[in-house]
């Protein structure tokens, strides 16, 4: 797994973006950067160069899913790979993050190893 | 009020509490609560809509959620600040997730507010229907917790 990309950490809650770059940390990624909402993300992808996104379902403004659909359709981004790490885990909100095109699914509460597992596929 | 609708809640707890915090969590009886005062210092209050409306409210003392966030920051919390109200809207989001989709393997699906936090010594737990209130004390060794349980009757 190459740690040396450019990872954009996204999440209504300042909480969950401090463990998961924690965990990001501990894996070895050291470029990380942060939004708060996926309006906020959009700008950043659209600014730099990213590598990897890891985003929240329900945020203000524009959620994971909306931002999710904004980046397939993008040309630079269409396959960027994406981890939606969400408490939304029902049925119907994983086949809709399925359709538009999410690379993973992480499921709130989870382990520092869930996440490692769900990128280690995704970066294959 | 309908039990089955309370289980998900309690187990939703335990496990976003052992899995994020690494806490190890007892239930106690639940029981039934009659006033408005919160037993915690800080609560995470949820509104639910779908086969029944309701709240669900996760209130802690100081010391416990002081415990949690520390245990997930890999830090030590020593006070009441921005960021442990932020960590208790995000558990309260986590326990909401997690029961909802306990609740949708039985046929019963809900949908979710953007949790809120209250916090301050005995402040009040508004609930959003006039139900009875269910109460179930959690312990921990480091201080309690308690989840408030109200859906219209």
């Amino acid at each position: 797994m190459d740690t040396s990309i450019k990872v954009l950490v996204v999440d209504d809650f300042a909480t969950m973006r401090r463990i998961l770059k924690n965990i990001l940390k501990q894996l070895g990624f050291k470029n990380l950067v942060e939004a708060d909402d996926g309006t906020t993300a959009w700008d950043i992808l659209e600014d730099q160069d990213i590598d990897l996104v890891l985003a929240d379902w329900n945020m203000p403004k524009m959620t994971g899913l909306e931002l999710l659909k904004k980046v397939r359709a993008s040309e630079k981004y269409a396959k960027v790979p994406f981890l939606m790490v969400t408490a939304e885990a029902q049925k119907q909100n994983v086949i809709e993050a399925v359709q538009a095109g999410v690379s993973n699914y992480v499921v709130k509460p989870f382990t520092a190893e869930a996440i490692s597992e769900k990128l280690e596929k995704i970066l294959k | 009020m309908d039990v089955t609708l309370v289980n998900p809640f309690i187990n939703a707890t335990i496990n976003v509490l052992e899995t994020m915090a690494f806490i190890e969590v007892t239930a106690g009886k639940p029981y039934l609560k009659t006033d408005l005062v919160a037993i915690g210092d800080i609560t995470g209050l949820m509104g639910l809509t779908g086969v029944a409306n309701g709240t669900v409210a996760v209130t802690f003392q100081s010391e416990c959620i002081l415990a949690v966030v520390s245990n997930m920051f890999g830090e030590k919390m020593d006070e009441i600040n921005s960021e442990i109200i932020d960590a208790v809207g995000e558990l309260t989001n986590m326990i909401s997730g997690q029961a909802r989709r306990e609740l949708e393997e039985i046929g019963r699906s809900f949908k979710a507010a953007i949790p809120s936090v209250v916090s301050g010594p005995k402040h009040s737990i508004t609930h959003y229907t006039d139900g009875p209130r269910i109460a179930i004390p959690f312990y921990t060794s480091s201080g309690d917790f308690t989840i408030e349980v109200c859906f219209e009757k």
